[in-house]
């Protein structure tokens, strides 16, 4: 590659800082930056949240860590303030759409609104001709379809293709992923090898502004403090043949394929099926239930293809942690697409992303609807 | 890389003639101002000239100054000295946060505090400092120059009104220091805070003036010093050093040195307001000290600006830094009715002593271009220009 002007998403974690490193090695001009997103001391002390302020979004120790290995590799580093943005597009409708009775992932509307909208602009105007990040994902030019594509990495155990499906061409062509042909492993060694002291720190895995993952505290204290109250969601538990069950205390609570806190007892295990938020009820039944052959995805974002006119063989993720499962991928409407899967699915939950594969290629992805 | 700096307003360079007054009390002169052999006795003398220094620059008697740890020591003695639970006190909205925090802290503690509003220019009215009094206030504390905007506050009529009133009048002059006048009896004030690091002496010095006869708690308890109202062994090569920069700012007012500062500001301020569109100056046509210029960049985000200058090697600011070091925006001009995207697009150009001409020259060639890089890349921007 040639010598460039990269900025370099730094969250304080040894995935960015080994990507700040590599490239400060390969010779050229890195600039760190790191998103400060959201307060953690807004909520701290409301009902349930924390005395303290906790949690690792954007907590001081890791703009610590960041400065320190800016230091450490000789880069200037910035601290961005997009908090404003972060709680309009991501935080807000986080909430929304739990108290509509979906399943949201904020990782993806950070990734889409915040790291390679805002800090990409951004980087921009600072003057970098791109923007790196510790993603684990491949990005390349294919010429023969004259597209940006987006694949999954070397290390598929940590692919994370599934969060960037909203990246545009444009937004692909200013992208780079150094670690995408890396294992983990080999990413912690080539940190200690450029002496950061972090080669050792562990990975963050829950959503970062929620403290503990409590998201029914969250929402509580989020809403308190906003001044607002939180809605009555409150309503029946309802089988899939429309008999009453019982009720329930608020649809947020609930997501789908969920089995404990149903508040009712039977024989065989119930699992929550469908969460119906216009009626407010809960749809549980039997794990069988659970299954379903299709799924409709609206908000569409296509990367390996500009258009479906035709159906199409993919693989189809349903959420960060499922296999790949065999499907056909056709439009269904203005910015809607139809899965049919081959074999039905277990928990296809709304508010989450269907990413559809061609192999190691992300074809495109949208929201479950 | 060429590096400029014009960020004096957060700290200055300890001046040459500063730094080499401090030297011989490192190791040469190292004695406790409170022993009583040669050693404490060359300290003590050293600490007291620089005392009669600072006097000098406040225009009050020696016995009036306290020497602290700097701005917010000197805000925080001030205030906290003086009122007690049941007090009620009156401040502005644009403070630095060393006053506005310790207010947030009297309210908590009991006290009543009144927050006096800006005009769009910046200024405190008076006359709404007259209407808040009221029988139990016992101090007011406004400050005498923005760190922002360097807007200057009509201390001497608000000092004016505590002496009628009767009431204790505090004005943080951290950010006044050596770019204006800093006359006490003029003001009229009780108490007036500066801090070394903005005026070419060294971070973690400052001096609280006190007028004799005030009553003033002490928050730090040990030995005597500092007349009972500062405990803890003197920072004597800090103490001196203060002390010949207060020489040095009571000069330059004198020497045309201040006046040069001022004409290389007023360049920055003619030239990026005639180059480039959609800017203008903060506070424009309130006073200001002279080393200090606001400018509005509209579309772009000033946090942007900054980065991309700092890259480019000129050092300017905006906004105030919170604990990880982003940029929150402005409480200053968010308080003066600004819309807070345009309080985002500002930024504070501060200039120094050792700033020179071809300083001015350097960042004059650096703005306009990335300014309007900015712009190209701005969304806002493009928005705008698209339905024009």
């Amino acid at each position: 590659m040639p010598k460039q002007t990269i900025a370099v998403a730094m969250s304080g974690g040894v995935d960015s800082s080994t990507v700040a490193a590599m490239l400060r090695a390969e010779g050229h001009e890195v600039v760190g930056l790191t998103m400060q997103l959201w307060n953690q001391r807004r909520l701290a002390g409301h009902a349930g949240m924390p005395e303290t302020s906790q949690g690792r979004c954007c907590s001081i120790d890791d703009v610590y860590d960041a400065r320190r290995v800016a230091e450490t590799i000789g880069i200037p580093y910035y601290v961005v303030n997009h908090e404003d943005r972060f709680e309009r597009d991501v935080v807000r409708p986080f909430v929304q759409e739990y108290l509509s009775g979906r399943t949201p992932i904020p990782c993806s509307l950070c990734n889409n609104h915040l790291k390679f909208d805002q800090l990409l602009i951004v980087a921009q105007q600072i003057g970098a001709d791109s923007l790196a990040t510790g993603h684990y994902a491949r990005v390349e030019f294919d010429q023969a379809r004259g597209r940006w594509l987006l694949k999954r990495p070397a290390d598929t155990s940590k692919d994370q293709t599934y969060f960037l499906f909203g990246l545009t061409q444009e937004q692909l062509s200013r992208t780079l992923f150094p670690l995408g042909d890396m294992t983990k492993p080999e990413v912690r060694e080539l940190a200690k090898k450029h002496g950061l002291a972090l080669a050792e720190k562990p990975d963050s895995q829950e959503i970062c502004f929620v403290p503990g993952g409590d998201y029914k505290n969250f929402i509580d204290a989020y809403l308190a403090e906003e001044g607002e109250s939180l809605p009555d969601t409150a309503g029946e538990l309802v089988t899939t043949d429309g008999k009453v069950m019982g009720e329930h205390d608020g649809i947020h609570n609930f997501t789908v394929g969920q089995r404990k806190g149903l508040g009712v007892a039977t024989g065989s295990p119930l699992y929550v099926i469908q969460i119906k938020g216009d009626a407010r009820q809960v749809v549980v039944g039997n794990q069988e239930d659970l299954y379903t052959p299709t799924l409709r995805a609206h908000r569409i974002n296509l990367i390996s293809v500009d258009d479906l006119s035709q159906p199409m063989r993919v693989t189809v993720k349903i959420r960060h942690r499922h296999e790949a499962a065999p499907a056909t991928l056709e439009k269904s409407g203005d910015n809607e697409v139809l899965v049919t899967f081959d074999q039905p699915q277990r928990a296809v939950t709304p508010g989450q992303a269907a990413v559809f594969y061609d192999g190691d290629v992300v074809v495109g992805g949208g929201w479950i609807a | 890389m060429r590096r400029v700096y014009f960020d004096n307003n957060a700290t200055t360079p300890v001046l040459p003639e500063i730094f080499e007054a401090m030297r011989p009390y490192f190791s040469e002169h190292f004695g406790n101002a409170s022993s009583i052999h040669h050693h404490g006795q060359e300290t003590r003398a050293a600490v007291e000239r620089a005392r009669e220094s600072v006097a000098d620059l406040f225009g009050c008697r020696s016995a009036e100054v306290v020497f602290t740890s700097g701005g917010t020591e000197g805000d925080n003695l001030a205030i906290f000295g003086l009122a007690v639970a049941g007090d009620h006190v009156i401040t502005s909205t644009v403070e630095h946060h060393a006053v506005l925090n310790a207010c947030k802290r009297l309210e908590s503690m009991g006290c009543e505090v009144t927050y006096i509003p800006v005009d769009g220019r910046g200024l405190v009215d008076p006359a709404d400092v007259k209407r808040a009094l009221r029988p139990n206030t016992k101090l007011i504390t406004i400050m005498m120059a923005n760190n922002e905007t360097g807007i200057l506050q009509p201390v001497e009529e608000i000092g004016a009104i505590a002496t009628e009133a009767d009431v204790y009048f505090h004005t943080d002059g951290v950010q006044a220091a050596g770019k204006v006048p800093l006359d006490v009896k003029k003001i009229g004030c009780d108490l007036l805070s500066i801090s070394g690091h903005k005026m070419y002496a060294q971070q973690g010095i400052g001096a609280l003036y006190v007028r004799k006869g005030t009553l003033l708690q002490p928050m730090l308890y040990g030995g005597s010093h500092e007349r009972s109202r500062r405990a803890g062994t003197e920072n004597v090569p800090a103490i001196v050093g203060l002390g010949k920069a207060s020489e040095l700012a009571k000069a330059g007012l004198e020497n045309g040195e201040v006046a040069k500062i001022a004409a290389m500001r007023d360049q920055i301020e003619r030239t990026v307001l005639d180059s480039i569109e959609a800017t203008g100056v903060n506070g424009d046509g309130a006073p200001r000290v002279p080393n200090t210029t606001n400018i509005y960049f509209d579309y772009i985000e000033g946090e942007a600006l900054v980065i991309a200058l700092d890259l480019k090697g000129l050092a300017v600011s905006t906004g105030a830094a919170c604990s990880s070091g982003a940029i929150e925006p402005s409480h200053v001009l968010t308080a003066m009715g600004m819309r807070p995207d345009r309080a985002r697009a500002s930024l504070r150009f501060s200039l120094g002593k050792q700033n020179t001409p071809e300083d001015v020259d350097f960042a004059l060639s650096l703005i306009p271009e990335t300014v309007n890089r900015l712009r190209e890349l701005s969304p806002v921007y493009n928005r705008t220009a698209a339905s024009i």
